[in-house]
């Protein structure tokens, strides 16, 4: 799965680079919790802005190249902005047993989006993944840290007019 | 008079709207003016019962399921509080077949109390194990374990006590106890459920395990796509070390143990062991080189006990009941319970944990009901993406771990995912050779190149072109990475395929449909 990269250069959001500090400093700037110092990032800014980097690099004591390298490594980072929701289909096998490729092509049509892009008005963005662990209730779909089972075609129509209200479904 | 009712807080019962259900259920009662205390507890695995509501009666817990927000009005008119019938009625829940007739060892709790309530996982008998252990020479906590047969739950199935044995008698100053809970292969949730439903087990055998070794710091890796898990047992840790069942001078003994959560970031190799380390580093998940063993060099170069969740879960249980009574169960050199999971397309989804021995038709058939579309069943994947597909004809199996070597596969996890005839296993062979490409760390060549070049012979071979020399070289392919790859993603990434091809080899030469031959 290709990620959507963007061509122009995002400007990260205003004191990012501060916030980044702060949250490394929470963890006493040990390279050893990268891991959670990204998933802070991502939870405040929604993405981890690559123009933090070398900030990171240099509190943690590691290179550039390493930070980024493990920014890199994992599918749960994202290095541009997302949608205001974000919608994950399990693509796995359990869930393939259970025809989410139905559902899969169904989303896309709906947000008229492919996979790993976002939607014009930044409302939703659309992204695989292997297995949300909700494997007895196949098709499983997770929208913001909300797990979803048994998604055919009409539940996901009703959730997603839930979160376009304004509701968490 | 207060009516106990039990709503689960499981992610798998929320992902069917047990919150909008506890919700109705207050809302129906104040409406009602009654006395109603909601307990949200952990999943009974029936899963295709969730939300499965519970009303404590006279005569015990009635369970009521699959239940809807907008049941609950008429649940209250048919005197549910009173555990009166219901067309979702399901009577008493001890007494549904499919969970009376499991050996509950590991999940003996699940799914019965509030998961975090400590008082509770004391009065359903926790924390005796460890209890016992603080009283015991380490080295007889290892043999205890060792005596036991219990061995890694996670797949490889490696003697648990033989891993332990290797890092008591290793010398460091700091060793450590990882727990693997990077749960990534599809079909799987048991670990998940566990740490939901009954965390304190986890920590408690984490605490014995970490006795046992000599190691005073513990880390629990859980994939990032379990958000619930990782808020549970954080807030269990709290809870936990608040009580001293963690931290310094447990229970006024000489022993400490801390245990920290670190959450992993959408990368399956990462539940290989060394790569976990790697991850739990803040590196790349990269797979190390074995040796040196993770046991003499893991975290930090220290000596590491890595055990997949419900390895150690299974511990709490060996040492208050003693390691004879873990071993009378099972079969063979397969001893104790797993916790099988039934998935995919399957009428009856859920945890049935059962003495090794079971076969995959009872538990497919008896307990998992056949397939949810009604239509035959044709494949069944066991063991995760890595594990092999089996035919309707090799159901008969007893789950062993010897008994699945013979034909070719593996109970790996436990996992035990369901294909109806609308499956087509070249597809899914491809699937196997797709998913090893996203996945693949990236650090050796037969999984990295290997993986790429599988998936474009597969789609020539679906395209009908050259079949015949397209097969060859896929098979030339599966050998190369199972005997080239450093671990088991590039290694085991043969198996699905190759036993697709052999079970099923009439979807290796269907008709090429028309749009695929443009």
């Amino acid at each position: 799965m290709t990620k959507y990269t963007p061509e122009v250069v995002i400007e990260p959001p205003p004191g990012a680079e501060e916030l980044a500090l702060t949250i490394c400093a929470a963890h006493d700037n040990r390279p050893d919790e990268l891991l959670e110092i990204f998933h802070e990032l991502q939870h405040e800014l929604g993405y981890v802005p690559e123009q933090v980097l070398p900030a990171i690099a240099n509190v943690l004591n590691r290179s550039r190249a390493e930070i980024y390298g493990v920014l890199t490594f994992y599918h749960e980072f994202r290095r541009s902005p997302g949608g205001r929701h974000n919608i994950k289909i399990c693509r796995a096998e359990a869930c393939q047993a259970m025809h989410t490729q139905n559902l899969c092509r169904h989303a896309e049509e709906k947000l008229r989006i492919k996979f790993g892009e976002t939607t014009a008005d930044g409302q939703f963005s659309l992204e695989a993944v292997y297995c949300l662990g909700n494997c007895a209730l196949s098709p499983a779909m997770m929208i913001d840290g909300d797990l979803y089972g048994c998604v055919d075609k009409e539940r996901f129509d009703n959730i997603l007019s839930d979160l376009d209200r304004g509701g968490s479904a | 008079m207060t009516t106990r009712i039990f709503v689960p807080r499981d992610a798998a019962a929320l992902s069917m709207g047990a919150d909008a259900v506890a919700k109705a259920i207050t809302a129906e009662a104040k409406k009602r003016n009654v006395k109603v205390e909601i307990v949200r507890n952990g999943s009974r695995g029936m899963l295709w019962l969730e939300p499965l509501v519970e009303v404590e009666t006279e005569e015990g817990r009635v369970a009521y399921g699959p239940v809807k927000p907008a049941d609950v009005p008429s649940l209250f008119k048919g005197g549910f509080l009173k555990g009166e019938k219901h067309k979702l009625s399901h009577g008493l829940t001890e007494e549904i077949a499919y969970l009376k007739n499991q050996e509950r060892l590991t999940f003996a709790r699940c799914g019965i109390t509030d998961p975090l309530s400590i008082e509770d996982y004391r009065a359903l008998g926790g924390f005796e194990g460890l209890t016992k252990a603080l009283t015991m020479v380490p080295l007889d906590i290892v043999t205890e374990v060792t005596n036991s047969g219990l061995r890694g739950r996670g797949g490889a199935a490696f003697p648990t006590g033989i891993k332990w044995k290797t890092v008591h008698d290793a010398k460091a100053e700091q060793k450590y106890i990882c727990c693997n809970a990077d749960e990534g292969d599809s079909g799987t949730f048991a670990d998940r459920m566990l740490m939901e439903g009954d965390p304190y087990c986890l920590i408690e055998g984490m605490t014995i395990a970490g006795i046992a070794v000599g190691a005073t710091k513990g880390y629990i890796y859980v994939r990032s796509e379990y958000p619930h898990a990782v808020a549970t047992l954080r807030e269990a840790i709290r809870i936990a070390t608040a009580a001293n069942w963690l931290g310094r001078t447990i229970q006024g003994s000489p022993h400490t143990f801390e245990l920290h959560v670190r959450m992993g970031a959408g990368a399956y190799v990462c539940g290989e062991e060394t790569s976990m380390l790697e991850s739990l580093e803040g590196r790349r998940g990269l797979v190390r080189y074995k040796p040196p063993l993770p046991a003499i060099e893991g975290l930090f170069g220290l000596p590491t006990v890595i055990n997949n969740v419900l390895s150690l879960a299974s511990v709490p249980i060996i040492l208050a009941k003693g390691g004879d009574y873990y071993r009378d169960f099972g079969v063979g050199k397969s001893r104790g319970t797993l916790a099988f999971q039934l998935a995919g397309n399957i009428k009856q989804g859920g945890l049935v944990e059962k003495a090794f021995g079971v076969t995959a038709r009872e538990l497919i058939e008896g307990y998992g009901g056949g397939t949810l579309s009604g239509r035959p069943l044709r494949a069944v994947q066991f063991g995760g993406p890595l594990g092999a597909y089996l035919p309707n004809d090799k159901l008969d199996t007893p789950m062993d771990y010897e008994a699945f070597m013979k034909v070719d596969a593996m109970v790996g996890h436990g996992g035990i995912v369901v294909f109806d005839d609308t499956v087509d296993m070249a597809e899914m062979a491809r699937f196997a050779m797709e998913f090893c490409t996203i996945e693949s760390c990236g650090k050796c060549t037969p999984c990295r190149i290997g993986s790429v070049r599988g998936v474009e012979t597969m789609d020539r071979i679906i395209a009908g072109v050259e079949r015949e020399r397209n097969l060859e070289i896929l098979k030339d392919l599966c050998e190369t990475m199972t005997d080239g790859s450093l671990c088991a993603m590039g290694g085991l990434t043969p198996l699905p395929v190759m036993s697709a091809l052999r079970h099923f080899p009439e979807d290796f030469h269907r008709p090429v449909r028309a749009e695929a031959a443009e």
